[in-house]
């Protein structure tokens, strides 16, 4: 009964994702595109959660949904509008070259998918799966905290996440080298204004707590940079574009936080005379709260970054 | 007792959401549709948590989805607020 119960939810959860990405795909409306995309991302958190990955879903449903959907938004509304002429007058009409590449992106898409549907089947069900999990679990009383993924991300493939961290960076390098941030929103009304007092401090807590639980429970530095994140996107939503982003220095050491402090750890236990990140396991969960800390702090303020779309400007005369 | 209360609340809490969405998709303009759905964000979303925290007994899970029920009342209300307004303002424009 509750299993047929599930297997039907599945099902719906399934056809509706299936369904979203393909109006999204289908939308000729830009705008009704990112806002089928940000249903998508949040159905596709729920289905992370039926796959019992708590972690992946707090994260799609904070990164892939949520910021990214604010990306897309504030890079719709930078764009000239051109709807209005082109879509009375006549069809937009595909050349051929334009047609080509959409049925080489088609093909590479589906063979993607064939060569993961084919790696699926590949897997000795259980085994493999099996393998990589008790590896885990072996070793997670050396590693400094308990939740398997912080241990995976922070710990044991910590060279990963350092690297994941180097692209961020390049990333706000690339957005910053497209030149000074866009103007600022006016300042909102007394509604929005009065939501931004409490929300702004509730996301900057959940941050915090993100950050803490990541040790023991789903959470982490991604997440919670997400969440902080959150908190500067809406205050730049609010008209209030001198905070919400440290600037000059401030700004370039937030950035700079999360390789800088994965270097300085990792470097600092190589002069001790271990190996490169190799935490001692006695110092190993107080080092990880440190680089998660730093991490945080820099995936946050990249993520406001590419909200705001270029460098910001120094000084602003309009307040 | 408990369980059969949980369940009529959440039982309550769908029909509100079954009838935000079907206002959602058949009511005539703008202002009318905002309200359908908002009455399926607070109320539907307020009888649902009421009765999950009936359901699961645990007072700490029941002030984490107090607070999910109370920042969904504010975001919907001010988002809703918005929209409105963006609408008004363009009406007066055209």
């Amino acid at each position: 009964m509750n299993a047929t119960m599930l297997l039907i939810f599945d099902a719906l959860l399934l056809a509706s994702i299936i369904g979203l990405a393909w109006a999204a795909l289908a939308s000729a409306d830009a705008r009704r595109s990112v806002i089928l995309f940000i249903a998508f991302g949040l159905l596709l958190a729920v289905a992370w959660g039926r796959l019992l990955a708590p972690d992946v879903a707090l994260a799609e449903a904070a990164i892939g949904a949520g910021l990214t959907g604010a990306l897309l938004l504030a890079a719709l509304q930078w764009q000239p509008r051109k709807t209005a002429d082109t879509t009375n007058s006549e069809q937009p009409t595909h050349t051929l070259l334009e047609t080509g590449f959409r049925w080489l992106v088609t093909l590479l898409c589906a063979a993607l998918a064939g060569m993961l549907a084919w790696s699926l089947t590949q897997i000795d069900a259980g085994t493999a799966k099996d393998a990589l999990a008790n590896a885990v679990a072996a070793n997670i009383d050396a590693s400094g905290v308990s939740n398997p993924v912080t241990a995976v991300l922070l710990n044991f493939r910590a060279y990963d996440t350092l690297l994941e961290l180097a692209v961020l960076l390049t990333a706000v390098l690339g957005i910053f080298a497209l030149g000074p941030a866009q103007a600022g929103y006016r300042i909102a009304g007394p509604v929005f204004t009065s939501l931004t007092r409490w929300l702004t401090p509730l996301l900057i807590l959940t941050a915090g707590y993100l950050l803490w639980v990541g040790a023991h429970a789903p959470g982490g530095a991604f997440q919670a940079g997400a969440t902080l994140a959150a908190a500067g996107v809406v205050l730049r939503l609010a008209g209030r574009d001198q905070i919400g982003l440290p600037r000059g220095n401030a700004l370039r050491i937030a950035l700079g936080a999360g390789v800088g402090m994965f270097l300085l750890v990792g470097l600092a236990l190589f002069a001790l005379g271990r190996p490169f990140l190799g935490y001692p396991p006695a110092w190993a969960g107080a080092l990880i709260l440190l680089i998660e800390t730093a991490a945080m702090l820099a995936i946050a303020a990249t993520l406001v970054s590419a909200f705001i779309g270029g460098q910001p400007t120094e000084e602003k005369t309009r307040c | 007792m408990t369980d059969i209360l949980a369940s009529l609340l959440i039982m309550a809490g769908l029909f509100f959401f079954m009838a935000g969405s079907i206002g959602l998709l058949r009511f005539p303009d703008l202002y009318s549709r905002l309200h359908a759905l908002t009455k399926a964000d607070n109320l539907g979303l307020g009888l649902l948590i009421i009765g999950l925290a009936l359901h699961l007994r645990d007072p700490l899970i029941a002030l984490k989805l107090l607070l999910i029920w109370l920042a969904v009342l504010a975001a919907g209300a001010t988002s809703a607020h918005l929209i409105a307004r963006h609408a008004r303002r363009r009406e007066k424009h055209v």
